[in-house]
């Protein structure tokens, strides 16, 4: 038997029933893994008795080998494994049947251990099996192979790259120019002026009953300015003291004054919907202020 | 050495694994067949004659180049390699029956083996010496297991024909119990 070859790593509780108490046993651990190496299973274990005993496979004295294996299971502490234990249980039962009286006519006798000898023989076929394997890997371990790291998934490679240095400065250079850096802007907060812009545009429309946006924006404004008469706008509009129309798709805006104009607000649809806006909120300029314009 | 048969030690040296002879005849395609088998001598017969710690071996159905039994021991002390680990005898059971008896199923291992295979098998289908090769027309439809090339390079095998055949195995077998009988040293009282 190989029990030398057993690597214990591999499945040493194999012929152990799961859940079993282990480091609880009374015998000590260590004992039993080492004597459960010796045996790959009940076949196993049979064989090995037989073969100790001297008993040819095909006449066994059931009712000794019986009582041997349910020896060995115990004092090997197997006999908690369904697998042996089921064995033992169809050991007992041969034994049972071979007490039982035959009838004289003696060739019409089923031999109840035919069913076991079957299966050793099988088993030793395997066995048989097992020793040459065993040989041919001990062979192979005892070479190397290269070994090779795992091939890379293969990708569509274009070979190895022939470049000119020129060339390659070239591309840096174009690189280079192509991508400016990020644009970084410094944000001034600056305080908007809706209160000034209010009473300048109120000016203005005591004045003049009709005013157009460029009337309260100058050109060169900047955008807190623009900011400042947009909201300053909008308050008024919703104060009720104008009403702002824009005729045509991004057209001009109009500023009619309600005070001054015999104008129906018939327009009304046009009137920006109005922000609660405090005069005193000083908030940043926004280049998107200009849109508005 | 010529030059086709410089190309196949390339090539073998290339591969880890044991490369088939129509890879190898692949290499060169004006080559012809027996021009490469005649390169493969030439290469083999170079490691066996030369001062060489390394030969060309026939596995799996193929040729490999492997180190020298004898520089194993050196080898592994360093550290630069390390023998794969030995499989159980309960592993080695389970192969020998999936070898003989492929396809077959978990439920016939185990009959025959008297215990149970799951966990066994699941560590051979990881170790790439088995594979599910399809499943059986029994209730349940289990899968059926068969050996991989892996397993021909795991013992040196060519292919499956260079195990023992069965009948051959069924023919020892019963002069081997006469003779593990005859040679058992401790009787038991």
């Amino acid at each position: 038997m190989a029990a030398d070859l057993v690597d214990v790593s591999d499945d040493p509780r194999d012929v152990r029933a799961p859940g079993l108490p282990r480091e609880g046993d009374d015998a000590p651990p260590a004992s039993f893994v080492v004597e459960l190496a010796h045996f790959s299973g009940p076949l196993d274990l049979l064989l090995t008795l037989l073969r100790e005993e001297q008993i040819d496979i095909y006449d066994i004295p059931i009712a000794r080998i019986a009582e041997q294996f349910l020896v060995r299971i115990r004092t090997l502490r197997l006999d908690e494994a369904a697998e042996y234990l089921e064995m033992a249980a169809r050991l007992l039962r041969i034994k049972a049947q071979m007490l039982l009286p035959r009838r004289d006519g003696a060739e019409a006798w089923d031999d109840p251990r035919a069913e076991l000898v079957r299966r050793l023989l099988e088993y030793q076929q395997v066995r048989e099996v097992v020793d040459v394997l065993e040989r041919r890997a001990e062979g192979r371990r005892n070479r190397f192979a290269r070994t090779a790291p795992p091939a890379p998934e293969r990708q569509a490679s274009a070979g190895p790259l022939s470049v000119a240095m020129a060339d390659l400065l070239a591309a840096i250079d174009r690189l280079l120019r192509a991508t400016r850096g990020p644009d970084i802007h410094a944000v001034i907060p600056r305080a908007l002026d809706v209160a000034g812009a209010l009473a300048a545009a109120r000016s203005l429309l005591a004045r003049r009953a009709r005013l157009r946006w460029r009337d309260l924006v100058r050109l060169d404004a900047e955008p807190w300015e623009i900011l400042s008469v947009l909201l300053a706008v909008l308050e008024l509009a919703r104060l009720g003291e104008c009403v702002l129309r824009q005729p045509l798709a991004f057209g001009a805006v109009e500023i009619i004054g309600l005070d001054a104009g015999p104008e129906t607000l018939d327009g009304d649809s046009e009137t920006a919907a109005a922000p609660v806006l405090s005069s005193h909120d000083p908030a940043p300029a926004y280049d998107t202020a200009s849109a508005a314009a | 050495m010529t030059p086709l048969a410089q190309l196949l030690e390339a090539a073998l040296f290339a591969s880890g694994m044991p490369v088939s002879i129509e890879a190898l005849a692949a290499l060169d395609p004006d080559a012809a067949p027996e021009s490469v088998e005649a390169a493969l001598a030439e290469l083999r017969s170079r490691y066996d004659e030369g001062e060489h710690g390394i030969e060309i071996v026939e596995a799996a159905g193929g040729w490999q180049i492997l180190t020298r039994p004898e520089y194993t021991a050196a080898i592994e002390r360093a550290q630069i390699a390390s023998r794969p680990h030995r499989l159980s005898a309960a592993a080695l059971e389970t192969l020998a029956l999936i070898a003989y008896r492929q396809p077959i199923t978990r439920a016939d291992i185990e009959e025959i083996r008297g215990v149970s295979a799951g966990s066994i098998l699941k560590s051979l289908l990881e170790r790439g010496l088995v594979d599910v090769v399809g499943k059986a027309d029994a209730l349940g439809r289990p899968l059926l297991y068969g050996t991989t090339p892996a397993f021909l390079e795991h013992f040196a095998l060519r292919h499956l024909g260079e195990l023992p055949r069965a009948d051959e195995l069924a023919v020892a077998l019963r002069p081997a119990v006469e003779a593990a009988s005859a040679s058992a040293s401790a009787p038991a009282s």
